[in-house]
């Protein structure tokens, strides 16, 4: 058993755990966050993405135990400030880029940091290469690059105008 | 997964008692390959020793004509780092077609070089660039280390703690990826050392990475144009039903070209 001391969403939570646990376990079960979810558990589909640190990771291939004290993770939980969406979340609504909705938390914290990441602007040929990591089996990401794009653009990320959405 | 125990060990000699102690350990770096292998039953071990809080394994230093990349050094910091991006851009651009941004933001260029994938792409630059392994405890040079399918010149409880790579005129990388796992299914890296070129192939070798001595030969002699129609039907290669051996001769073939085009 390993006792960690994480900040998640900006609280500083201290829990004990078997060493075999995963991030996103240790996040859905002892942590009460589901929003982050578990698809393929193989490492392929991104659904589980979280950021830890700052960098975007797939919580289903951390262990926990592995993690220094004061590790900062953000869940989608965290996205949304006081009742109010955030911006990437607004788009991803407005663009119809989510149909069933399971692999969309990790969409939303991938699309966040790829806005954070390229202040100089994003393209939709840059989003679809970044996106490769997460997989969405509804939608065919025609909507999902939209959404990304129009949500760096309320984001402050220059976007081509052309490929803002309809 | 099974349970096992974790021990962050936070010394080099520290981690490599705790592994000869427990008699049923491994080592774990980025987990990229570990974790999964793990989940999926083809790894079990019973003491798993993050090497991920050591100091010193951790980052990319020029020293003369050598680049020194920590082997706990992540491919998100190879991609990032400028001493690679002046010294041996090629690198950070092999680093930039690992996976996804996800799995580069935790993979690490030791946990890729240690486990010898033979479809992992960074072998291939070790071995064109005539890289070497700083260990605990030795040096080995490139073309003593890789020795099978997932199999390194390193001792069981030996920990990779550093490569050193010579920094050649010019380098290049070509990747055909598999289009599920990303994998490549044939990489050719390309170095010239003043008159001196060496390529090595990923991927698709029966036996792993391997150098390409029949174009290393053909470049000098002939320079670039002389790799062209290269008969490369008697290479040793996988053989499968998606990527049958003559498919990957091809490749290796047309990603010779494209390396070199990028010269």
């Amino acid at each position: 058993m390993t006792t960690l001391t994480l900040s998640v969403n900006g609280s500083t939570r201290r829990v004990t755990t078997e060493d075999r646990t995963l991030l996103v376990d240790l996040l859905r079960g002892p942590l009460g966050l589901t929003g982050t979810h578990v698809g393929c558990d193989t490492s392929q589909c991104g659904a589980c993405v979280v950021r830890l640190n700052g960098e975007t990771v797939k919580s289903c291939s951390v262990l926990a135990a592995t993690l220094d004290d004061g590790a900062m993770v953000e869940t989608i939980e965290g996205v949304a400030s006081d009742g109010a969406l955030h911006p990437m979340q607004q788009a991803f609504s407005e663009c119809h880029a989510l149909q069933c909705g399971f692999c969309t938390p990790g969409f939303v914290i991938t699309a966040i940091d790829m806005a954070e990441r390229h202040p100089e602007g994003l393209s939709a040929a840059i989003v679809r290469a970044e996106l490769k990591g997460n997989l969405c089996r509804c939608t065919g990401y025609q909507n999902i690059v939209a959404a990304v794009l129009q949500g760096a653009a309320a984001m402050g990320v220059p976007v081509p105008e052309r490929e803002v959405s309809q | 997964m099974n349970t096992f125990d974790i021990f962050r060990a936070s010394t080099l000699d520290g981690a490599v008692a705790a592994f000869r102690d427990h008699g049923d350990a491994m080592y774990l770096s980025g987990g990229m390959t570990l974790v999964p292998s793990m989940k999926s039953g083809l790894a079990a071990p019973g003491l798993l020793v993050d090497l991920s809080a050591i100091k010193g394994l951790r980052g990319i230093a020029r020293e003369g004509n050598m680049l020194r990349i920590g082997a706990l050094t992540r491919f998100s910091e190879i991609i990032a780092s400028a001493d690679v991006a002046t010294a041996i851009p090629a690198l950070g651009a092999m680093a930039a077609k690992v996976a996804d941004r996800h799995v580069r933001n935790r993979g690490t260029l030791g946990g890729s070089v240690a486990n010898n994938d033979p479809a992992s792409d960074f072998p291939a630059a070790v071995l064109a660039l005539g890289a070497t392994m700083v260990t605990d405890r030795r040096r080995i040079a490139a073309a003593d280390y890789f020795t099978g399918l997932f199999e390194t010149a390193l001792e069981a409880d030996e920990v990779l703690a550093a490569l050193e790579f010579p920094i050649p005129d010019a380098a290049a990388y070509a990747k055909h990826a598999h289009p599920a796992s990303g994998y490549a299914v044939a990489g050719v890296f390309v170095a010239r050392f003043g008159d001196d070129w060496r390529v090595g192939v990923t991927g698709s070798g029966e036996e792993g990475v391997f150098r390409l001595t029949q174009a290393e030969q053909a470049l000098q002699q002939g320079g670039i144009k002389a790799a062209e129609g290269l008969n490369l039907g008697e290479l040793e290669l996988l053989d499968d039903a998606t990527f049958p051996a003559a498919f990957r001769a091809a490749a290796i073939g047309w990603l010779l070209r494209d390396a070199l085009a990028q010269l």
